[in-house]
């Protein structure tokens, strides 16, 4: 079986009057049906820009200047605006950061799905709104026939991150990309939110990109981890693979950086220096200025290494000498 | 009418708002009493000042107060034909609102609709509609009106015309000003990504947000459109005289005004000023309520 997603050197390039940014500058990535990826790194690494390539959203300036996106057998690049309109919501869904803007604040929740039922399936309203129902039973919500009527201002900000899932499940798609979807929750309604995801992609067999600064929920909900810097993939590998045993320094400073309960009262290691400016990256590999392993070797570009299931693009991995 | 009160809708907000202001209370129950009046005219009027046969010429200019041949009492005078002026003023109001309210509303459907599909398609068609409001709101509203009106001849069709053509300039504007800043927010984007056609985003999505803006210029531009069509027939080019408004009766007035005969004019001027006034504070009202960077 091939895979559901393949995205093959993709490049996403804005050009503005001060020059092109290369917000997304050659990413692979590969998603098989079922599958939860994790796609990590700093703001403006590009992975929420490679998401919307991927759904076909991107607004000018902003272009894909080149690459593939196959999903399901068709390059996506290809596709005019329709066709990609006929894909989003019903094979390809979105779920985005904030909860409190991402629903239509003066329609009830049952338009706004009903509406999205109609706009892909030919039924009648008493059957979109049944599934419309059923769609918000499934993601938790009490009394969901209720709550149809309601406005999201009604809700709170977990049930409305809920109401939003329900939106991108009504089609059953067979793609969803999250986008920092926990980010603007708290923490006990972002385990709610996590676990109720996590049952409906194991119940619905969806592939799922799961866009995150936070190592730590990757970790938890993730089969697979891609770690991205300066618009390109800098490691991918299995979950516990790659925060086991980091290859590149990147992922490895990422991970040091992450607050662990064992090191209470030790000072929070960071990467020391700042993500380079989109505009003027430097030479070579991107994370060089940052890096403590960096030589002259690393001037030049680092082409990828792949590994079985586990790829990453450094001249001087770790866990080489050994 | 509690549950309108008290429930988080727009029409909730916007009479919860105007209720809590004691002048926009007062504001609203006066443009509501005259509409009421003005839909009423031929029932409430004390006589049909257009049927030749009610009216009595040796009646003429009588002062408020004063009683006729046959013993009518003409609260308001009469005019040069012996019309009630009470009447008249009535009649006047129907008109005065119709064309107004009319002028207003085609107004705001053509303008809205031009803002939406400037903010929408972006590019070459924004700049062609705003350049053409650009060009609209530069010219005196007047002055284009007149030049209509001379152009096209008189009539209450061409008024309403030359009213919209001067005023969906403003609509589209604000609109499209409204608009861009909607269709920037996560909802829109939230509706692209499950697939929801550019139409039913535009005029589903998009244009219910814009409604508290479009009530109020909606108010303000009925209350300009009104004042608009009265100048117009007071210089004698806005309706016919078959169907006079509170503007030409004031203009009929004006010309034995200074014989002492105030009242023909005075009197539909004061009730222009009323309505005008009334629509105005009630605008503003709605405005300060339903504006989202003033709302608390």
């Amino acid at each position: 079986m091939s895979a559901l997603l393949e995205v093959d050197d993709l490049r996403v390039w804005f050009e503005t009057p001060a020059g092109t940014i290369k917000a997304v500058d050659g990413v692979n990535l590969t998603l098989n049906r079922g599958e939860i990826v994790g796609l990590v790194g700093e703001s403006g690494s590009g992975k929420s820009i490679t998401g919307f390539s991927i759904i076909g959203l991107l607004d000018p300036p902003g272009r894909i200047a080149g690459g593939r996106i196959v999903f399901d057998g068709t390059d996506l690049t290809g596709l005019d605006g329709e066709s990609l309109r006929q894909l989003r919501g019903r094979r390809i869904a979105m779920i985005f950061q904030d909860p409190m803007m991402t629903l239509n604040p003066v329609l009830s929740i049952g338009t706004q799905m009903i509406e999205t039922v109609l706009t892909h399936r030919r039924v009648s309203r008493d059957e979109a709104r049944a599934r419309a129902s059923a769609a918000l039973g499934r993601v938790g919500i009490p009394s969901p026939e209720e709550r149809l009527n309601a406005y999201p201002h009604e809700f709170s900000g977990g049930m409305r991150q809920r109401v939003a899932i329900a939106m991108a499940l009504l089609h059953e798609p067979d793609l969803i990309i999250a986008d920092e979807p926990t980010t603007a929750l708290d923490v006990t309604i972002q385990a709610q939110i996590l676990s109720v995801v996590q049952d409906l992609v194991a119940e619905m067999g969806m592939a799922l990109i799961w866009i995150s600064h936070d190592l730590g929920v990757v970790a938890g909900l993730a089969n697979r981890i891609a770690v991205m810097y300066a618009g390109r993939i800098v490691e991918e590998g299995a979950v516990d693979d790659v925060l086991d045993r980091p290859r590149h320094p990147y992922t490895q400073g990422l991970i040091a950086s992450t607050p662990m309960a064992n090191q209470r009262g030790e000072p929070l290691r960071q990467i020391p220096g700042m993500a380079p400016r989109p505009l003027n990256r430097p030479e070579g590999c991107a994370f060089r200025p940052r890096c403590a392993y960096a030589t002259d070797a690393c001037l030049s570009e680092p082409s990828e290494t792949a590994g079985p299931a586990r790829s990453w693009r450094c001249f001087h991995p770790l866990g080489e000498e050994e | 009418m509690m549950a309108v009160l008290t429930a988080d809708t727009l029409t909730g907000r916007a009479l919860r708002g105007v209720l809590d202001s004691p002048k926009a209370t007062v504001a609203l129950a006066v443009c509501f009493l005259l509409v009421l009046a003005a839909i009423l005219a031929p029932a409430i009027a004390p006589q049909n000042p257009y049927d030749l046969m009610q009216i009595d010429l040796f009646d003429s200019k009588l002062p408020p107060m004063s009683r006729g041949y046959s013993g009518m009492l003409y609260i308001l005078g009469t005019d040069t034909q012996g019309r009630d002026m009470l009447s008249a003023m009535l009649y006047g109001l129907r008109t005065s609102l119709a064309v107004g309210l009319t002028a207003g509303v085609l107004a705001m459907a053509l303008g809205t609709m031009l803002g939406l599909i400037a903010a929408y398609m972006g590019g070459r068609v924004d700049a062609l509609i705003m350049r053409f409001v650009d060009l609209m709101l530069g010219l005196p509203t007047i002055l284009v009106a007149l030049m209509i009106l001379v152009v096209f001849g008189q009539g209450t069709g061409k008024v309403i015309l030359a009213l919209i053509f001067v005023q969906w300039a403003y609509f589209a504007r604000t609109v499209r000003a409204t608009a861009m800043v909607e269709a920037e927010k996560d909802y829109v984007v939230a509706a692209r990504c499950l697939g929801i056609r550019p139409a039913r985003i535009l005029f589903a999505h998009l244009l219910p947000n814009c409604l508290p803006v479009l009530i109020v210029i909606g108010s303000i531009q009925v209350a300009n459109a009104i004042a608009a069509e009265a100048t117009l027939s007071f210089l004698g080019i806005g309706l016919p005289i078959t169907e006079p408004s509170l503007g030409l009766l004031i203009a009929n007035g004006y010309q034995v005004l200074l014989a002492g005969i105030y009242w023909m004019s005075v009197y539909p001027g004061l009730l222009l000023l009323v309505l005008v006034f009334a629509i105005n504070v009630l605008g503003d009202r709605l405005r300060l309520v339903l504006n989202p960077r003033l709302a608390t």
